[in-house]
C-alpha cells in the first residue's frame, strides 16, 4: 500500500514536470489526453465501481466545452457579433449567450450544465428501475439526440463546424506558450484534485454502497438503502467531471465541434476506461494516455489500420482482458508476492 | 395533407420496424445487444449490390429481376455472417450483457472498415429495379411504389416470422428458451443450437432491412449506424419479448416523428420524440407491450 501511495506520488511528479523535459508539440498532446483521463476516471466510477454503462459522456465533455467555447468565442468577438452568427444571418445574441460574456458564469455553467442534464437523465430512468443495457442504449440515443440539435441550430452552436477561433482567455493570448503551460498545469492539478476526490470517495463508505449496487442492487434495497439516490449521485458527479475536461479541453485545443461529442467518441470513452482497468482509477488515467498515445500515433501513420485495430481492442479487452492493464499489474504483483512467500517457506525450511 | 403525412409516417415506421424486428428476436428474445446489427443491414445492402453488378453484367435482359433474387440472398448473407458471430464471439457473452454491446460494437467497426476498404469509402447507388417505379395516385396523394413494396415487406416478414414462432417445432423452442431457459434444457432442447439459429434469422432480417434500404438511396459503410439508435429506441418503447410491442412501437415513432417534423423541423422532432420516449417510460417503465413475470430482475 506504502508503494502504491508512493507510486500516485511519483506519476503525479512526473506529469507536474512535463513542461521542463516535453517539447511544446507532445506537451500540448499529453494536456489533450490529461483532459480525457478525467473523464475516464468519472467512467470508472460509474462503470467499474457502480456498473452503470454510459454510452453519453460525449455530450456531457461536449456541453462543458460548449460552455467554455461560448465565452471564449465573445471574448475573441469584442463586442460583436460572433463570426458564424454573422454568416447564418443572425442581427441579434441570442439572450441565452448573453451571460456567457461573464468566464465565471461559463466555468460554472460548464459544471452544472452537464451535471444537470445527467442528473435529470439518470433520476427519470433509474427511478422507474431502468437499468443495465437499456440505460446505456438511451445514454446513446441522448448523444444523437445533442449531436442533430447543435448540427442543425447552426445560427447558434456554429453548426458541424463547432466554435473556433479563439484569441484570448482572461486577456492572455491562447497561442502564447507560457499560457498552454499555465492551462497544462491547471489541468493536471484537476486531474489530481480529481483523482484523490474519487479515492476518497470508493475508499469510504459510500464505494461500498456503490459497490454493492453493481454486484446486488436488490439486495442493497432490501437492506434499506435507496440505490436510485446513490446510482443519480454518481452518474451525475461523473458527467460533472465529464464536463470539467471538456472546458479544459476547449482552452488548450481551440476547438469543439459536434464531431467530438458523437457516438463513437462516447463509446471510445468507454473503451479508454476499458483498457486501463475499469475497476482501478489510476487504471483508467494511464489507460486514456495509452490509448490516445496509440490513436494519434497510428491513426496518423496508419489510417486504415486504426479502426481495425480498434474493433479488435474492444473485442479483445472484452473477452480476454476483461480487468484491464490494472488488472494485468495486480496479477503480475501477485505472481511476484507468492514466489517471494514461497522463497521464504523455503528459507523456513531451511532453518528447521 | 394528412393523408400525405399519415402515409409517411406509415412508411417511416415500416423502415423502422424492418430494422428492428431483427433486433427484436436478438435483443427482445434472446438478450443480446448487437450494436454490430446495423452492420449486418450493411452486409445485406451491399449483397444487394454485389447481385445487381452480377445481374447487369450477365443477365443484362432481365436485369430488373435481381431484386427478386436480393432478398433471398441478403437473407442468407447476413444470416452466415451471424452465425458464424454467435458461434465464435456473443456465446462467451450471454451473461455479461454490458460486455456483449462493446464486444459487438468492436465488431462493428471492423465490419464498417473492411466494408470501406472493399467498396470504398463514398457511397454506392443501387438502381431499383424499374418495376418499383411510379406511384398509385388516391385520395389526392401520390403513394410510391417503393414505399409501398416495402411496406407490404415488413407486414410479410412479421406474418411469416409470428407464424414462425408459434406454428413450427423450431419456433416454440425459441419461445421455450426465451421462457425459461433451464427448464427448456431440462425438457432436451439443445439450447445451444436454438440460440445460434435465433441469431442468425435475427441476423438475416436485418441483412433483408439492408436490401430494402437500397431502394431508397444509396448506400455506404457507415448505413447502420443512421437507423440503430432509432431501431432500439423501437424495442425499448415496444418492450421486451412480444413482438405486438415492436410493431406497435415501430409505427408510433415512425407516425409521431412524422407529424411531429411536419410542424416543426427535423432536428426538433428529434428531440421532442426522445423527450416522449422518456417521458412514456415513466408510466411505463418495461415498454409497451412486454411479458409479465414476477421475477425481480
Amino acid at each position: 500500500m506504502v508503494n502504491k501511495r508512493w507510486g500516485y506520488w511519483l506519476f503525479f511528479a512526473a506529469l507536474f514536470l512535463a513542461p521542463f523535459y516535453l517539447t511544446e508539440f507532445r506537451l500540448s498532446l499529453l494536456g489533450k489526453f490529461l483532459c480525457f483521463a478525467i473523464v475516464a476516471v468519472g467512467i470508472s466510477l460509474i462503470w467499474g465501481y457502480t456498473g452503470i454503462l454510459s454510452l453519453g459522456h460525449g455530450v456531457y465533455f461536449g456541453l462543458g466545452a460548449y460552455c467554455m467555447a461560448m465565452y471564449l468565442k465573445l471574448e475573441a468577438s469584442r463586442g460583436h457579433l460572433p463570426d458564424f452568427m454573422e454568416w447564418s444571418g443572425v442581427r441579434e445574441l441570442p439572450w441565452f449567450w448573453k451571460p456567457f460574456a461573464h468566464p465565471m458564469v461559463a466555468i460554472a455553467a460548464a459544471i452544472a450544465l452537464p451535471t444537470l442534464l445527467a442528473a435529470l437523465l439518470s433520476y427519470l430512468t433509474f427511478k422507474n428501475r431502468i437499468k443495465g443495457v437499456y440505460f446505456s442504449l438511451l445514454s446513446q440515443a441522448v448523444v444523437v439526440v445533442f449531436v442533430t440539435l447543435f448540427i442543425g441550430k447552426q445560427e447558434w452552436t456554429g453548426g458541424t463546424n463547432g466554435l473556433t477561433n479563439f484569441s484570448t482567455v482572461f486577456g492572455f493570448s491562447l497561442s502564447s506558450p507560457l499560457t498552454q503551460i499555465v492551462l497544462y498545469w491547471l489541468t493536471t492539478a484537476c486531474l489530481a484534485l480529481i483523482f484523490v476526490a474519487a479515492r476518497r470517495l470508493t475508499s469510504g463508505r459510500l464505494g461500498k454502497v456503490l459497490i454493492a449496487i453493481r454486484d446486488a442492487e436488490n439486495r442493497v434495497r432490501f437492506l434499506g438503502f435507496n440505490p436510485t439516490v446513490y446510482k443519480v449521485f454518481v452518474y451525475s458527479l461523473s458527467a460533472a467531471f465529464a464536463g470539467v475536461a471538456g472546458a479544459l479541453f476547449v482552452l488548450q485545443v481551440g476547438l469543439i465541434s459536434p464531431e467530438m461529442m458523437g457516438i463513437i467518441p462516447s463509446i471510445e470513452m468507454v473503451l479508454w476506461a476499458a483498457v486501463g482497468g475499469r475497476q482501478s482509477l489510476m487504471g483508467a488515467i494511464i489507460g486514456a494516455i495509452v490509448m490516445n498515445t496509440a490513436k494519434s500515433f497510428l491513426s496518423e501513420n496508419y489510417p486504415d489500420l486504426w479502426l481495425l485495430l480498434l474493433g479488435a481492442l474492444f473485442v479483445v479487452v472484452v473477452l480476454l482482458v476483461p480487468k484491464g492493464l490494472a488488472g494485468i499489474y495486480e496479477s503480475l504483483v501477485a505472481v511476484r508476492i507468492k514466489a517471494k512467500r514461497g522463497h521464504e517457506r523455503e528459507a523456513r525450511v531451511d532453518v528447521s | 395533407m394528412f393523408i400525405d403525412q399519415l402515409f409517411n409516417g406509415l412508411s417511416v415506421g415500416s423502415i423502422l420496424l424492418l430494422i428492428a424486428i431483427g433486433l427484436a428476436i436478438t435483443f427482445g428474445l434472446m438478450g443480446v445487444i448487437n450494436m454490430a446489427h446495423g452492420e449486418l443491414m450493411m452486409v445485406g445492402a451491399y449483397t444487394t449490390y454485389v447481385i445487381q453488378q452480377w445481374f447487369t453484367s450477365h443477365m443484362p435482359h432481365s436485369a430488373g429481376l435481381y431484386f427478386v433474387a436480393a432478398i433471398p440472398l441478403s437473407f442468407l448473407a447476413a444470416a452466415l455472417l451471424g452465425w458464424g458471430l454467435e458461434k465464435s464471439l456473443i456465446r462467451h457473452l450471454y451473461r455479461r450483457p454490458l460486455d456483449s454491446l462493446l464486444a459487438t460494437w468492436g465488431i462493428s467497426l471492423i465490419l464498417q472498415q473492411t466494408a470501406r476498404l472493399i467498396f470504398g469509402a463514398p457511397n454506392v447507388a443501387v438502381v431499383p429495379p424499374s418495376w418499383l417505379d411510379g406511384g398509385i395516385r388516391l385520395f389526392g396523394a401520390v403513394f410510391p411504389y417503393k414505399r409501398l413494396f416495402i411496406l407490404c415487406l415488413v407486414l410479410a416478414i412479421v406474418f411469416f416470422l409470428y407464424m414462425y414462432l408459434m406454428k413450427t417445432r423450431a419456433g416454440r423452442r425459441i419461445q421455450a428458451v426465451t421462457m425459461n431457459r433451464s427448464m427448456a434444457a431440462c425438457l432436451g432442447i439443445a439450447t445451444q443450437k436454438v440460440d445460434a439459429y435465433s441469431f442468425a434469422i435475427g441476423s438475416g432480417l436485418a441483412g433483408v432491412a439492408g436490401c430494402a434500404l437500397t431502394l431508397l438511396g444509396p448506400i455506404g459503410p457507415t448505413i447502420g449506424t443512421y437507423y440503430i439508435v432509432d431501431a432500439f429506441m423501437v424495442v425499448i418503447l415496444g418492450g421486451v419479448g412480444k413482438l405486438a410491442g415492436t410493431l406497435l412501437g415501430a409505427f408510433g415513432i415512425g407516425l409521431i416523428s412524422t407529424f411531429v417534423e411536419y410542424s416543426t423541423s427535423a432536428t426538433i422532432a428529434k428531440v421532442i420524440v426522445f423527450v416522449l420516449i422518456i417521458a412514456f417510460l415513466q408510466w411505463k417503465p418495461s415498454g409497451l407491450l412486454s411479458v409479465r413475470t414476477r421475477s425481480l430482475d
